[in-house]
């Protein structure tokens, strides 16, 4: 197995908005290795959205060359890439994006759902709540749960398909410091224990120090600090 | 995704809007029930004057004087000139086994419209049918009491008269009891030894309002005809395969007696299925006409359901935002949402199927408490075109919303708000 997670080399965006052509991404080169907790950040309009994006499979860049995990991500098409993103990244969003209609655990069944598993994949599910201490509550629905709750929920999610990276964007926004710091206590335990890599994008400089590294983004391009 | 998975989800989230899925469901109810209500009351419509037709007799042919087709009562100007009238002569010629061997039996037939009939002190107006004996068992008609004339009587002229049920009712007030009475036919006294088992309103050329008379009777008392004019003559084939065969022999027969050339026929031959297929082929036209005015309501219910799947992906852009953001390919998105909408066309033609059912039941109760005989009838083919139908609508529709939600771009759809 590979030792580095992410390699990103040249990656480029543009995007056209009307007659304007906004260059997010300028030849950013980065590189994660496997079992680091890193940080991404940067004011707003420096680009990291887009950078995350590209990172986590949503969108493709205009050119450079992206390794996730040993496989080359850059040239593939919409199904492959949804197959990337299932088997390899775990997503946790600032606003959870739980199903509301459904419990706790048919939510973290999701991700299962799409990987073309021969049995139905409970017991992950239900393995992947017990780590985040959630087992009690399975049944619950999310408008059932607390914010902190229904983001643990959403980090049983991501990590339901054993991952290879944790992509979390501003996990702790949609929460008080209290809870969030519980939420990022959880993440960095995740990440020492069970050494999955963590890629966290924040504009929360006291969120980013506990990470062991902050990449900061400025203007499309990385000026990267070793911590 | 398996197969259950969607199910469930196709569950989830229609039921989470009960009333909205419901009113959607409606609109295709509301189509495949009228469709089903309109073909099986055509249906009906077609088997109860198929029936009737064939309650006339079985294997019947008419031949009446003129060249356009003069059934019962009714008639069309004659479009021949000097049309020479039918005759006790012509019916004997009739029956030859040589010249017309598909002939069984022939009937002479005198007819009188609007003639006075009296008794009890009650006046009204019938029909009067001046028939052989042999006329009965060729027109399948029973008595409810008493009994027909026979061949002595009508030899005898015999002044006797079987009178229909509503006659019966409109100068007696009652249908039993009857034989024996005196009843005055434009004014000569006949006694009633018969009372026909009533055939119901719908039942063409055999009114429940008439009197039938010996056939000599009718002549020297009630309907003078010059010499021995005959109205109509009904002839009976040997089987329901000789009909047609049947049909050329008397026109030949009656080509020659009466010296007219192919194509200038004084007289015309009519016989029961081509009236049956000309009711039939009528019936058809309107049930296709009414069936296609229903078919319009399932589209607009089509319509219902794209419009709400529709709103659907709007509402559900974040959901399927992240579905795509967990591994869900475009096409996972797209059988979800097609699944919605073939749920919805299937549930409401199943729920339509069965008020279809419903209402033609009703139309059927209702057709019988006012006294005509429709008994709709809802055929297996109705049914599953009808299923097919509407799953065919619900496809039709949902593909333009499913393909809208599976070409979302992830990364959109997460931001929206």
């Amino acid at each position: 197995m590979e030792d580095t997670v992410i390699r990103a080399e040249g990656l480029t965006k543009f995007y056209r908005m009307g007659e304007v052509e906004v260059q997010a991404l300028r030849g950013l080169s980065m590189r994660i290795e496997r079992g680091e907790s890193v940080a991404i950040m940067g004011p707003s309009g420096s680009g990291k959205t887009t950078l995350m994006n590209i990172l986590g499979c949503l969108d493709r860049p205009t050119g450079g060359e992206y390794i996730l995990d040993g496989e080359k991500v850059s040239g593939l098409n919409d199904d492959q890439l949804a197959s990337i993103r299932n088997r390899k990244i775990g997503f946790v969003f600032q606003s959870f994006n739980l199903l509301q209609r459904t419990s706790a655990l048919a939510n973290v069944e999701l991700p299962l759902s799409y990987a073309n598993l021969q049995n139905d994949g409970r017991e992950r599910a239900i393995a992947a709540l017990r780590a985040v201490g959630l087992e009690s509550r399975m049944k619950h629905r999310p408008t059932e749960l607390s914010g902190g709750e229904q983001q643990r929920v959403a980090i049983a999610r991501a990590l339901v398909n054993e991952p290879a990276i944790l992509m979390a964007d501003e996990p702790t926004g949609n929460l008080d410091s209290k809870v969030g710091q519980g939420i990022m206590d959880l993440l960095l335990s995740l990440n020492r224990e069970s050494n999955t890599t963590l890629l966290i994008i924040t504009h929360d400089p006291r969120i980013a120090a506990q990470t062991q590294r902050t990449i900061h983004i400025q203007d499309g391009l990385v000026e990267e600090n070793i911590q | 995704m398996k197969i259950t998975r969607v199910l469930q989800g196709t569950f989830t989230s229609l039921s989470a809007n009960k009333l909205r899925t419901g009113l959607t469901i409606l609109g295709i109810v509301i189509g495949v029930a009228a469709v089903i209500a309109m073909l099986s009351v055509g249906q009906g419509a077609q088997n109860s004057i198929t029936s009737s037709i064939s309650s006339i007799g079985t294997n019947l042919l008419f031949v009446s004087a003129g060249s356009e087709p003069r059934f019962g009562g009714g008639g069309f100007a004659a479009a021949v000139r000097n049309v020479k009238a039918l005759t006790m002569a012509d019916a004997q010629a009739l029956i030859d086994p040589f010249q017309a061997p598909a002939v069984q039996a022939v009937a002479p037939i005198l007819q009188g419209g609007n003639i006075s009939a009296a008794a009890n002190g009650q006046t009204t107006t019938t029909t009067i049918y001046g028939v052989t004996s042999n006329y009965f068992s060729m027109r399948n008609e029973q008595v409810s009491e008493g009994a027909f004339f026979n061949d002595q009587q009508v030899n005898t002229h015999a002044r006797v008269a079987v009178i229909g049920t509503d006659l019966a009712t409109t100068l007696f007030g009652r249908t039993t009891n009857l034989t024996g009475q005196e009843l005055r036919i434009n004014g000569q006294t006949f006694t009633i030894i018969g009372v026909l088992q009533s055939k119901g309103g719908s039942s063409l050329g055999s009114s429940d309002n008439q009197a039938i008379i010996p056939l000599t009777t009718a002549r020297d008392r009630v309907i003078r005809r010059a010499g021995t004019t005959v109205d109509s003559i009904y002839i009976q084939a040997t089987s329901a395969t000789t009909v047609s065969e049947a049909s050329t022999q008397i026109s030949n027969i009656m080509r020659l007696r009466h010296h007219v050339a192919v194509g200038k026929e004084d007289f015309s031959i009519f016989n029961q299925q081509d009236l049956a297929s000309s009711a039939s082929s009528i019936i058809s036209v309107l049930t296709i006409f009414l069936g296609g005015i229903a078919a319009i309501s399932l589209l607009v219910g089509g319509i219902g359901i794209m419009n709400i799947m529709l709103v659907s992906v709007t509402e559900r852009t974040r959901e399927i935002g992240l579905r795509k953001a967990v591994g869900a390919r475009n096409r996972d998105i797209l059988i979800q949402f097609m699944m919605e909408s073939l749920f919805l066309s299937l549930l409401g033609g199943f729920i339509g199927v069965f008020l279809g059912w419903l209402i033609s039941l009703i139309i059927g109760y209702v057709a019988s408490a006012s006294g005509t005989s429709l008994t709709p009838s809802v055929s297996l083919n109705a049914v599953l075109m009808a299923t097919l139908f509407s799953a065919a609508v619900g496809l039709f529709f949902g593909i333009y919303p499913a393909r809208r939600a599976a070409s979302l771009e992830p990364v959109e759809a997460l931001r929206y708000e």
